[in-house]
């Protein structure tokens, strides 16, 4: 299958890569960039464990073509921390234990994210509608929700 | 130790256990860093994929791979004649269950398989694989594989507790109790007998199975799979591939989810399969649709229970009859369903019978506490309808009749410490319990039980020359059992929580571990790490001893200090675990400490969860509004970790009683193999889930502890059903409780 030329932006670098024009952006994260963050649970948009920002929109990697990623800028779960310093809501995941095997936890904070970009102060209905596309099998979400409550409590007083 | 005694950790203050420190592990999960199954790769590797079967039940006349070999960029093609023979029945099951034999036994069974050196290749060999199926009638329901005009999945696999005549699909029969439960019923004052069902659910963990396997011309292989246990993989593959243990090194990735779902095998007997035919390292992913297809779901269940009370609460006698499908192979859950289902009781009259039945559906695997949840919904919806009759409180009740120390447990043994009123009498306590509720609304309360296991448990701690102690234990962590393991090596050595690092060994660097399951890490792997830390302290204290030219046994260890003790006490200044570390090649060389063990002791758990409905009697759809969990933890070693496994379970079972099910078409195809149809709960259903940690110290463990993973699924099906049958005005009494049932059994109360 002839493949496709892509010159993209990810997490602020300069990305060019080939793929298959059938490919999935996570695909090509995961198998072509070795960015394995985001996780593929479903593959069919279900679960969000492959979530990532396109032009700063939340996707689901995997109902993306790689291809579809020409020209455009590309966040991922490698990109949320300023080097050593965890962004608030991967500090407070930390500190209210808001994950267990772990799995979800990239697409989730990756979500949450894009949550208090466009909501700072967001209530709990709020947060629990807007993460309803990333599914949690662990911990039946309560703490999930404590954390990204917390994290933005932590963000606008800072 | 009788039941009187104190425990050992009676007055002890802990330092860290208790706390709530970070994760070990956590900065690797919130940075994307950490390594899953599938986030594995290695050169030259090729892509692993299996052709399933289509068919419920088939016989397989022939396979052609001739065509699919052909094809350019296919490497191996392997099918059930790429393995041996294997004599042990479990094992060969398990073969049986990976790579079809002579039947397809269910939609989705693996029949053969292609590595390749990509996807889209793998993708194409696999459509010209020709497989010749004589399709054959299939049978899906527990109660009509029951009947002796069964489609037969295997002939003569019954064995002599079935009695002649009845369906072969039937496998065996259990029965546990004591009493009299025909007299125990005549002296009741009300009598309720139900009869129950409960769809097969699926574990649901949100990372699919995954796998990378290599093997050298030598036969030495290296396999890395996300497993609750690489030492059984290791065992099992071995089996089924002819393997001695040793020439297979198998590495536990990060593990995403498991619930009991990855306490066996499915892609790794195969991905070692296609890389010894191919010669290069072979990884295998499966799709979601092939989790839900081909992965082990928990049974279905069918469940009669009849229960009689007397007027002033007193259960006179329990009976129960309980039926669990557990796929295409012998071993449903049944025999746990059977034991655990009147636990919670002191009963003088109890029996219940089990039945293991087979049907074409996948094989079924442990989901957390296997075989409980559908007993206890059963039974605590009964003793439920029975305080209703009555007109009795529902936690009065239970307390009456509940389990106590010393209690002949309706399974047989007496139990030993447990903390069932403890956690009854703080539901009774709470403010949940008496909070007003409003129009279409209900509450519902339930207890549930689960047995908790020690066993084969290894762990070695090694202290390093800077003073810092590195932990090795076999068991991979799949909710921050590193964190409990790092607490309690710090706790017993007396040093910081930040100077102990715990890392999950291969299969080469420590002896046999079981599987991570039965909620048995926190307990065994945590009884092992403090022995280990104490035979480090023995050490450390001796080599302390040889500096001051004392004895060793005038040494002793506190706060992370060797001491002088008794006569030389104050003569020489304690010498730190980091001083004593730093000259020990002067003293007699590295130390560290081992424990291997079958740990036993395990203490039983016991919970209570109450949980607030309301129904839309227009839709039938229902909203949880509040949910609480009690639950007997003996320690809680980072109560953050335990109150999430409360929670976890808690939400599981609701998912389980309101909306899961494997839905099956009349082809006996499954119908919804995905998370859009397979509805698991999501965060706007749902509020927090509130819990209550209670802490009667197991005997068997140095600080107390008991597993906690597995007893927070069990009461919530049964909870969720005694709150919407309240909230409906009408007993539910198939699960899911999904809104065109619950509609249904509104309208058919109305008339």
């Amino acid at each position: 299958m002839t493949q496709i030329h892509v010159s993209t932006k990810i997490n602020g670098d300069a990305v060019e890569f080939l793929c298959e024009p059938n490919e999935t952006l996570l695909d090509v994260l995961r198998d072509r960039l070795d960015l394995t963050g985001a996780k593929e649970g479903c593959g069919t948009g279900d679960c969000g464990a492959c979530s990532v920002t396109v032009d700063g929109r939340l996707v689901c990697s995997c109902l993306m073509l790689g291809a579809e990623a020409e020209g455009r800028e590309v966040t991922t779960i490698e990109g949320m921390a300023d080097g050593e310093v965890l962004h608030p809501l991967q500090q407070k995941f930390l500190e209210h234990a808001a994950l267990q095997c772990g799995i979800c936890t990239p697409g989730i904070l990756v979500a949450a994210k894009a949550l208090l970009e466009r909501n700072p102060d967001p209530t709990e209905t709020e947060t629990r509608y807007w993460l309803a596309g990333n599914l949690c099998r662990c911990t039946g979400y309560d703490k999930v929700i404590r954390a990204v409550m917390d994290a933005a409590a932590q963000m606008r007083g800072a | 130790m009788a039941l009187d005694d104190k425990h050992e950790a009676e007055g002890r203050v802990f330092k860290i256990v208790g706390t709530r420190p970070i994760r070990p592990d956590g900065i690797d999960k919130v940075t994307g860093r950490a390594r899953f199954g599938a986030d594995m790769s290695a050169p030259g590797m090729l892509v692993g994929l299996i052709l399933r079967s289509p068919h419920a039940h088939a016989r397989i006349r022939s396979i052609n791979i001739a065509k699919a070999e052909a094809l350019p960029g296919v490497k191996a093609v392997v099918t059930r004649a790429d393995f041996g023979n294997v004599s042990d029945d479990d094992l060969r099951d398990i073969l049986h269950n990976v790579m079809a034999h002579d039947k397809a036994l269910y939609d989705g069974h693996a029949v053969a398989a292609v590595a390749a050196t990509s996807t889209s290749a793998a993708r194409q060999a696999l459509k010209l694989i020709e497989v010749d199926y004589e399709v054959l009638p299939h049978v899906i329901d527990v109660d009509e594989a029951m009947q002796p005009d069964a489609p037969v999945l295997h002939e003569g696999r019954s064995d002599e507790t079935v009695p002649a005549g009845m369906s072969a699909n039937i496998m065996h029969r259990f029965e546990y109790g004591h009493g009299d439960v025909e007299a125990g019923l005549a002296a009741a004052d009300e009598v309720i007998e139900r009869s129950f069902k409960t769809a097969a659910t699926h574990q649901g963990y949100i990372e699919p199975h995954a796998c990378l396997a290599s093997m050298g011309p030598d036969g030495q292989a290296d396999l890395w799979c996300c497993t609750q246990g690489h030492y059984m993989v290791r065992n099992t593959c071995a089996g089924i591939l002819g393997m001695e243990v040793s020439q297979l090194k198998v590495t536990a990735s990060e593990i995403g989810g498991g619930f009991g779902g990855k306490t066996t095998v499915f892609l790794e007997p195969v991905a070692l399969a296609l890389a010894r035919k191919s010669g290069r390292p072979v990884k295998m992913v499966m799709s979601r649709e092939e989790v839900f297809r081909a992965s082990g779901p928990t049974s279905s269940t069918s469940i009669d229970v009849k229960i009689g009370m007397k007027r002033d609460g007193t259960i006179t006698a329990g009976w129960a009859e309980l039926r669990y499908q557990g796929g295409a192979f012998p071993g449903s859950p049944v025999q746990f369903g059977a034991m655990s289902c009147f636990a919670a009781y002191d009963l003088a009259n109890v029996q219940a019978i089990g039945w293991d039945v087979v049907a074409n559906r996948p094989k079924q695997i442990a989901y957390r506490a296997p075989g409980a949840p559908m007993g206890a919904y059963a039974v605590e919806s009964v003793v439920d309808e029975l305080c209703g009759k009555l007109g009795l409180d529902r936690l009065e009740v239970r307390l009456k009749n509940a389990s106590r120390d010393g209690t002949k447990a309706a399974y047989g043994p007496r139990f030993g410490r447990i903390g069932l009123t403890a956690v009854l009498e703080a539901a009774k306590a709470h403010p949940h319990y008496t909070a007003p509720l409003g129009p279409n609304q209900g509450r519902g309360v339930a207890c549930g039980f689960w047995f908790n296991f020690g066993g084969d448990t290894c762990v070695s701690l090694n202290v390093n020359p800077d003073g810092t102690v590195g932990v090795s234990e076999g068991n991979p962590d799949i909710g921050g059992s590193r964190a409990a393991m790092t607490m309690m090596a710090a706790e017993e050595l007396g040093i910081p929580y930040e100077r102990v690092r715990t890392t999950i060994a291969d299969t080469s660097a420590l002896g046999q571990n079981d599987v991570t399951d039965g909620s048995r890490v926190t307990f065994a792997v945590g009884l092992a790490t403090i022995k280990a830390a104490r035979a480090a302290i023995t050490i450390m204290c001796a080599r302390a001893a040889k500096i001051w030219g004392i004895d060793a046994d005038a040494v002793v260890w506190e706060d992370g200090h060797a001491k002088p003790a008794g006569p030389n006490a104050g003569k020489f200044p304690p010498m730190s675990l980091a001083e004593i570390a730093a000259v020990a090649t002067n003293t007699g060389g590295p130390i560290a400490g081992h424990h291997e063990v079958n740990a036993e002791g395990a203490g039983v758990s016991f919970a209570a969860h109450l949980v607030d409905a309301e129904v839309d009697p227009e839709t039938g759809a229902v909203k949880i509004l509040r949910y609480t969990v009690f639950q007997d933890a003996g320690k809680a070693v980072h109560p953050a970790y335990v109150e999430g496994q409360f929670q976890g379970g808690a939400v599981q079972g609701i998912g389980w009683a309101l909306n899961e099910e494997y839905i099956y078409g009349a082809d006996g195809r499954l119908q919804n193999p995905g998370f859009l149809d397979y509805r698991i709960p999501v965060a706007s259903d749902l509020p927090m889930i509130d819990t209550v940690i209670i802490e009667v110290a197991n005997p068997g463990h140095p600080y107390g502890v008991r597993g906690v993973g597995e007893t927070s699924i069990v009461p919530p099906l049964a909870a969720v059903a005694n709150a919407v049958s309240a909230a409906a005005g009408v007993r539910l009494t198939e699960l899911p409780m999904s809104p065109p049932k619950v509609l249904h059994a509104i309208d058919a109360a109305r008339g």
